[in-house]
């Protein structure tokens, strides 16, 4: 099966600081796959190269096939790749309800529209007049999630969703997920929390240290081997003098 | 003194005009024209140049420059300003700096320093009369009229329209609307674009009511600029606002010692920078 | 950390071998420029005092926009203001005219702060036209002084009794050392300790805050040495002058040939401004009589430089060819063996793009 979006290889630099060192990652359509790994490892860096936020060689980076390295963001989306942001990120200008219109401006067409999202989530048809930045975290987050399916994405790629927010809200946010895979929705989730993580995705990826330190179907992984994976430490260390 | 106050919005509303433009490019790019003045100026003699070229009614001629005026802009921001964007403000303000001479040493070769204006005849010294003492100009306030309109219609198209929430969104944050599929830099060249047509239409009043000569720029963005800061920056209100208290200021300080107009608008200036440095109504952002 | 690598294996290394000669090179050329009032024609030295005041006032606005990452155009008001009280001590308090010179760089100085309370509201290009409108104040307040002539100007009468050829000695002389002393003290800040925190600052005012440096005052510093510095640029040029007037003393032009001398030459560097002048004098001396066309070409040069050298031309040079002259950049020269290179560097597209100073 081949995958519909690929990285092989992948490096990534800011500025003189290298961030990934050759990572190879796959992803196929239709699952929900989690990426962890501690703070620094690089995961928002491998979401940022596959959205065009940070520059990838051409052929390090394909979707459908087609190599889309070092495109612009604009042009990803449009292929139908869309992200929601590590931090929300909402424009502070815009209501709720313009927020949200904005995730259409790539003029992709398909089943997701502002009646859906509230129904989606009611609380924001509530206060689609309000400035987006006036609502509460877990809110936002409804809203820039919202505002990445406006685009009708084929991927849907999630930064730290549940960065920030009380375990009530973070469940509430994930309780939509199926709602959005139902269609079919190919999501990539960026988590710190684990637990979450595991219990949502099918597949996992863990990062450490801008590698991939270890992957596989989510049920099988064993809380060991994500430890070790995770923080890079080995099964049987010995204690320094 | 009613007489006055009523000058000094008619020249306010004059002033509206000249910073609308200004207002824009800074709302949605953070890019300050120092050319602004120039700008309007060049407008003025384009129309002029046209008005002596063809032959025709300076009506048709002002209205042909305008959409001139929005690709020339348009041109500008995409291919010269849009480079000089960023953190640091430098480029920009040495770039248009640069444009600003350049403008007023080219009108300085093709029209040479005498004051010229465009000939509306019997239109440049109507006025209505209100009441035994008090007339007021037909043309001041065919401006005031514009200045309102274009004002509104400003904040119609900022509020309302999806150019507006375009224009919003990229100046909040650029990096997330071009993840939305906008291109940043064709929106900055659209209201860069649409604050020439602001200036022309400023420039072309300009050189009805009085006459122009290539150097004047710079004055004219000083009282931009002053506008701008006592209205508060962030809405189009808010400028029409400043530039009223700043034409208000010049009239009572002319009707003091003619000497004193000018003067008199730096210290209302100043005063503002002083006491309330967001202006008098500044639209906070989030 | 590399266990490797102990104290002892590196130095924090500033200057180099070309730079040291150079400078030596540039100590035998003030010399011999003293030696000039005896051997060179007097319309040299004129020329020279002119030029000058605008490497200083250049040099000054360098500091202010490069290091201190204030960009005024309004610094004229500072050049005015120190030639005025120049004057004014010279023709009224019968001070030496020469020696009123420093005590306008000094009023301004002072005059600066102020100043800096009502600009400093400001920021970015605000700030920019901010300092234009109030140049244009000191412009209007002293065209409404009579005493010095209001609109129209006056002259500097207290060197009246002195013989020409030694007033045009004197006032070279004065520019010669003038000019030493601005880059001296331009070099020596920017060396020291509180030049790094200016950097610090200019780099990112907030982590430089967090870092205990005390921005604001290291800016009202820098804004007042700035200051001092176009006053005494306005001081000089109006003693070799003698006759000022509100329009010359307070006239954008001074910033503008500010910019294109800082601009050509390189913002942010202490160089920039030299390289600058010479490039600016040797375009004044062979293309001003074409007046209208001549500032039109500078204008349009200035565009060009800053969009495609963003570095001006010096830093184009120092970065392609690695010269510095006055160099305060302070390298760590390593000796254990270098690490291995990273392979396949990729070009990374900058997420928050910084103002490239250096």
């Amino acid at each position: 099966m081949t995958a519909l979006l690929a990285t092989e290889g992948l490096q990534a630099f800011y500025g003189d600081a290298q961030a990934l060192f050759g990572v190879d990652f796959a992803l196929h359509a239709g699952e929900l796959l989690a990426i962890i790994g501690a703070n620094g490892a690089g995961k928002s860096t491998l979401l940022k190269c596959l959205t065009g936020l940070v520059r990838a060689p051409r052929d390090a980076v394909r979707f459908k096939g087609e190599p889309i390295g070092g495109l612009p963001p604009g042009e990803i989306v449009r292929r139908g790749l869309a992200m929601v942001p590590e931090g929300r990120r909402l424009f502070p200008s815009l209501s709720v309800e313009e927020n949200l219109l904005m995730g259409a401006a790539s003029g992709r067409s398909g089943p997701w529209n502002l009646k859906r999202l509230y129904e989606m989530f009611p609380i924001l048809a509530h206060k689609r007049g309000e400035p987006g930045t006036s609502l509460s975290g877990g809110q936002q987050q409804m809203v820039a999630l919202g505002r990445a399916l406006m685009s009708n994405p084929e991927v849907l790629l999630c930064d730290e969703l549940s960065l920030g927010l009380a375990p009530i809200v973070i469940r509430e946010i994930y309780a939509a997920m199926p709602r959005i895979t139902a269609e079919g929705m190919t999501v990539v989730i960026v988590e710190q929390d684990v637990g979450m993580a595991q219990q949502v995705s099918q597949r996992v990826y863990c990062l450490q240290e801008g590698r991939v330190s270890l992957t596989g179907r989510s049920s099988e992984l064993t809380r060991a081997q994500i430890s070790q994976a995770y923080f890079g430490l080995e099964a049987h260390a010995e204690a320094a003098p | 003194m009613i007489e006055t106050l009523i000058q000094g919005l008619l020249l306010g509303g004059l002033y509206t005009l000249f910073a609308l433009g200004l207002s824009l490019m800074f709302g949605v790019m953070r890019l300050t024209n120092v050319a602004q003045g120039d700008f309007i100026i060049l407008a003025a003699f384009a129309a002029i140049a046209g008005v002596s070229l063809t032959g025709s009614a300076p009506l048709w001629v002002v209205l042909a420059v305008l959409p001139i005026a929005f690709c020339a802009g348009y041109l500008l921001q995409r291919h010269v300003l849009n480079r000089t964007l960023g953190k640091d403000p430098l480029p920009s303000l040495v770039v248009t700096f640069g444009l600003s001479i350049v403008i007023q040493n080219l009108l300085l070769e093709l029209f040479s320093a005498d004051p010229r204006s465009i000939e509306i005849g019997p239109l440049a010294t109507q006025s209505l009369q209100l009441g035994d003492s008090l007339a007021l100009g037909v043309l001041p306030l065919v401006v005031l009229a514009v200045a309102l309109a274009a004002t509104a219609a400003m904040q119609w198209m900022f509020a309302r329209t999806p150019l507006g929430r375009t224009f919003r969104a990229v100046s909040d944050d650029r990096e997330i609307a071009e993840l939305m599929g906008l291109k940043a830099n064709q929106v900055y060249a659209l209201a860069t674009g649409i604050a020439f047509v602001l200036i022309a239409i400023a420039g072309a009043l300009q050189g009805m009511r009085t006459t122009v000569s290539p150097s004047d720029g710079p004055l004219l963005l000083l009282f931009v600029f002053e506008a701008v800061i006592i209205g508060g920056m962030g809405s189009f209100w808010g400028t029409l606002a400043g530039a009223m208290i700043l034409g208000l200021a010049q009239q009572i300080g002319f009707r003091l010692d003619p000497g004193w107009g000018i003067w008199f608008g730096h210290l209302v200036f100043l005063a503002v920078l002083v006491l309330r440095p967001q202006g008098l109504f500044p639209k906070t952002r989030g | 950390m590399n266990p490797d690598m102990n104290p002892r294996t590196f130095d924090v290394v500033r200057g180099t071998d070309a730079s040291r000669s150079l400078l030596g090179a540039a100590a035998v050329l003030v010399i011999g420029a003293a030696t000039l009032p005896f051997w060179g024609e007097s319309s040299w030295m004129r020329e020279f005092v002119e030029i000058a005041c605008y490497f200083i006032f250049a040099m000054m606005w360098n500091l202010l926009a490069g290091y201190g990452g204030m960009v005024s155009i309004g610094q004229q008001a500072f050049f005015g203001f120190g030639g005025y009280v120049m004057l004014m001590l010279g023709n009224f308090a019968g001070v030496n005219p020469f020696v009123a010179i420093p005590l306008g760089a000094l009023a301004a100085a002072l005059v600066a702060v102020p100043v800096s309370f009502v600009a400093f509201r400001l920021a970015g290009g605000y700030f920019a036209i901010g300092t234009w409108v109030i140049a244009e104040v000191f412009r209007l307040s002293f065209a409404n002084v009579s005493a010095v002539g209001g609109g129209s100007g006056t002259t500097l009468t207290a060197l009246r009794g002195i013989g020409r050829a030694t007033r045009e000695s004197v006032t070279y002389w004065m520019a010669l050392g003038c000019v030493v002393a601005a880059i001296a003290l331009v070099y020596l800040f920017l060396r020291s300790k509180r030049g790094l925190a200016l950097l610090a600052i200019r780099d990112n005012e907030v982590a430089a805050e967090s870092q205990g440096i005390p921005v604001a005052r290291m800016k009202l510093a820098v804004y007042v040495v700035a200051a001092f510095g176009a006053g005494l640029a306005g001081a000089l040029y109006f003693v070799g002058n003698l006759r000022i007037s509100p329009d010359a003393a307070f006239s954008v032009n001074w910033t503008a040939f500010a910019i294109f001398m800082v601009v050509i030459g390189g913002i942010g560097r202490i160089e920039g401004p030299l390289v600058g002048a010479l490039i600016f004098w040797a375009l004044n001396k062979f293309l001003s009589d074409y007046g209208t066309w001549y500032l039109l070409g500078l204008g349009l040069l200035a565009i060009v430089v800053t969009i495609f050298f963003k570095q001006g031309l010096w830093g184009y040079a120092q970065q392609r060819w690695g010269w510095s002259l006055f160099p305060t950049q302070r390298r760590l020269a390593l000796h254990v063996s270098k690490s291995p290179m990273p392979a396949a560097r990729i070009p990374e597209l900058e997420l928050h793009p910084h103002a490239k100073h250096q």
